[in-house]
């Protein structure tokens, strides 16, 4: 289910430290998602371009990637443009499309494309126990980066148990349809994969105790401090904040 | 033969219940476990096998009895936190015991714990890995794995903390013979003390010296039963009947 596609591979990216990675990609989102201006924005997506390419992503699995956020697109282009007021471009009937809402799907657009792509590039490209141990050089408190590993280690054992109740009632003749049977059938379920799954975070932590675990959280993971860590950093930073400054001269 | 070896576990008239039941899981039990001791135990469903493992590492408290460990007597969390690493329990589901996203990862998460550096940690690990014939495991990620796999993989956890003793919770439960074949050769070339639950006589008359059972909340040491098999000839055939 959770399929780790980008973490394999020897391109500059992989061999980058975590921690400058999350930083340079939070550092990049932030500003694209505060940016106002389109060709600015185009800058944005320039760049992530750029960052996919060093990290040799393949244009049929980002496409994939990128699915779910093309739906959401979709509906912003159709609602947008046609709900927002101001200048007229064409109208048909009783629809109206507005140029303001034009250029506003357009700049969420990159924006949007420019941020995923940014953290494919920079984030879906390590293990996650790397972004665990970034998270935690970061100063990221331990528990939240435990819940992001516990979560991604046990996102597949509770699906695969609500896969294996919901064949099991199945088998039982179970059709779901929207009447009050079905409801309460799917709420058993849920019920019961809570129970099971507080009671196996009770049995994690058991077995936790019993290999030593007192609440620190140590990591084997080991990136060299190469030169090329400080001159993507420097780089990125440098576009990142040149970006920022051209888009404050522009406004000015 | 282990009279006079030093005793590792020592439980005394424990007593368990659990929370808002009066049945008695443990009642008034009492085992030893002493060093180069290979004990099996097999007994019902729901006799309380668990339960003893995890009260023996310190996850039930007891309502009454003593628990001596390493001849320490066991009272308070504090107790049993610093003799945990020196008992290896090997959970009934791999997938409770195996949290962190690679094998290596995994294995590496107790040495870590008890203060390793990261290469001796690395190395521990791979050397466990490698005793147990599934060192090209070391990068995988743990869901992803088979059961058997996710099995040896546990294991190879908790060996990685060098335990002097093994509590070992049905290893082979729903595994295949190759499986339980290679854990047998694992077991026997251990040169630890280790206590095994299981439902199958044959993996436990191949494993341990003595098989003990379970009833009532009590143990019952071979000395009281005696587990074994009869071979015999049925003059029916094939056709099936029943036995008396």
């Amino acid at each position: 289910m959770l399929e780790n596609t980008f973490a394999s591979g020897s391109s500059p990216v992989h061999g980058l430290n975590p921690k400058i990675r999350i930083l340079v990609s939070l550092f990049l989102s932030i500003a694209a998602a505060l940016c106002d201006n389109l060709i600015i924005a185009l800058g944005y997506l320039f760049v992530s371009f750029c960052l996919a390419g060093l990290a040799h992503l393949t244009v049929k699995q980002v496409i994939k990637r990128l699915k779910p956020l093309f739906w959401f697109l979709v509906m912003i282009w159709i609602f947008l443009p046609l709900t927002f007021r101001g200048e007229i471009v064409f109208e048909y009937w009783i629809f109206m499309a507005t140029w303001p809402g034009i250029l506003l799907s357009a700049k969420i657009t990159l924006k949007s494309i420019a941020i995923l792509l940014i953290f494919s590039a920079l984030i879906a490209t390590m293990p996650i126990a790397s972004l665990g141990s970034g998270l935690h050089r970061l100063k990221v408190p331990d528990k939240m980066v435990f819940l992001l590993l516990m979560t991604y280690r046990y996102i597949a054992v509770i699906q695969s148990e609500y896969t294996r109740l919901l064949r099991a009632a199945k088998f039982r003749g179970f059709k779901p349809g929207t009447n009050l049977h079905s409801y309460k059938t799917y709420a058993f379920l849920a019920g019961m994969l809570f129970v099971r799954a507080s009671l196996r975070a009770r049995r994690v932590y058991q077995a936790m105790l019993c290999r030593g675990f007192k609440e620190k959280f140590h990591t084997l993971d080991l990136y060299p401090p190469t030169i090329l860590n400080f001159i993507f950093f420097g780089v990125m930073t440098l576009i990142g904040t040149g970006l920022v400054l051209a888009e404050w001269i522009w406004i000015q | 033969m282990s009279t006079e070896q030093p005793c590792i576990i020592k439980l005394e008239n424990i007593s368990f219940s659990y929370p808002g039941s009066r049945i008695k899981v443990l009642d008034d039990l009492s085992l030893e476990i002493k060093k180069g001791d290979k004990i099996g135990m097999m007994a019902p469903n729901g006799s309380g096998k668990t339960t003893l493992l995890h009260t023996i590492m310190g996850l039930c408290a007891p309502e009454k009895g003593n628990i001596a460990v390493f001849g320490n007597p066991m009272q308070s969390e504090k107790d049993f936190s610093s003799i945990r690493s020196r008992i290896g329990l090997l959970f009934q589901d791999s997938d409770d015991q195996l949290f962190c996203p690679t094998v290596l990862d995994d294995v590496a998460f107790g040495p870590l714990n008890l203060g390793y550096s990261r290469q001796q940690t690395i190395d521990i690990s791979r050397e466990v890995l490698k005793n147990l014939g599934i060192e090209e495991l070391e990068k995988s990620v743990t869901h992803q794995l088979s059961g058997g796999q996710k099995r040896l993989v546990a294991l190879s956890a908790v060996l990685a903390m060098s335990p002097e003793v093994l509590l070992l919770d049905e290893p082979t439960a729903g595994l295949d013979t190759n499986f339980k074949q290679k854990l047998i050769q694992i077991l026997n070339e251990l040169d630890i003390s280790y206590f095994v639950i299981s439902h199958e006589f044959d993996f436990l008359n191949s494993v341990t010296d003595r098989i003990f059972s379970m009833e009532k909340g009590k143990i019952l040491t071979d000395d009281e039963i005696h587990i074994h098999r009869h071979e015999h000839v049925h003059k029916h055939g094939k056709h099936p009947h029943v036995h008396k």
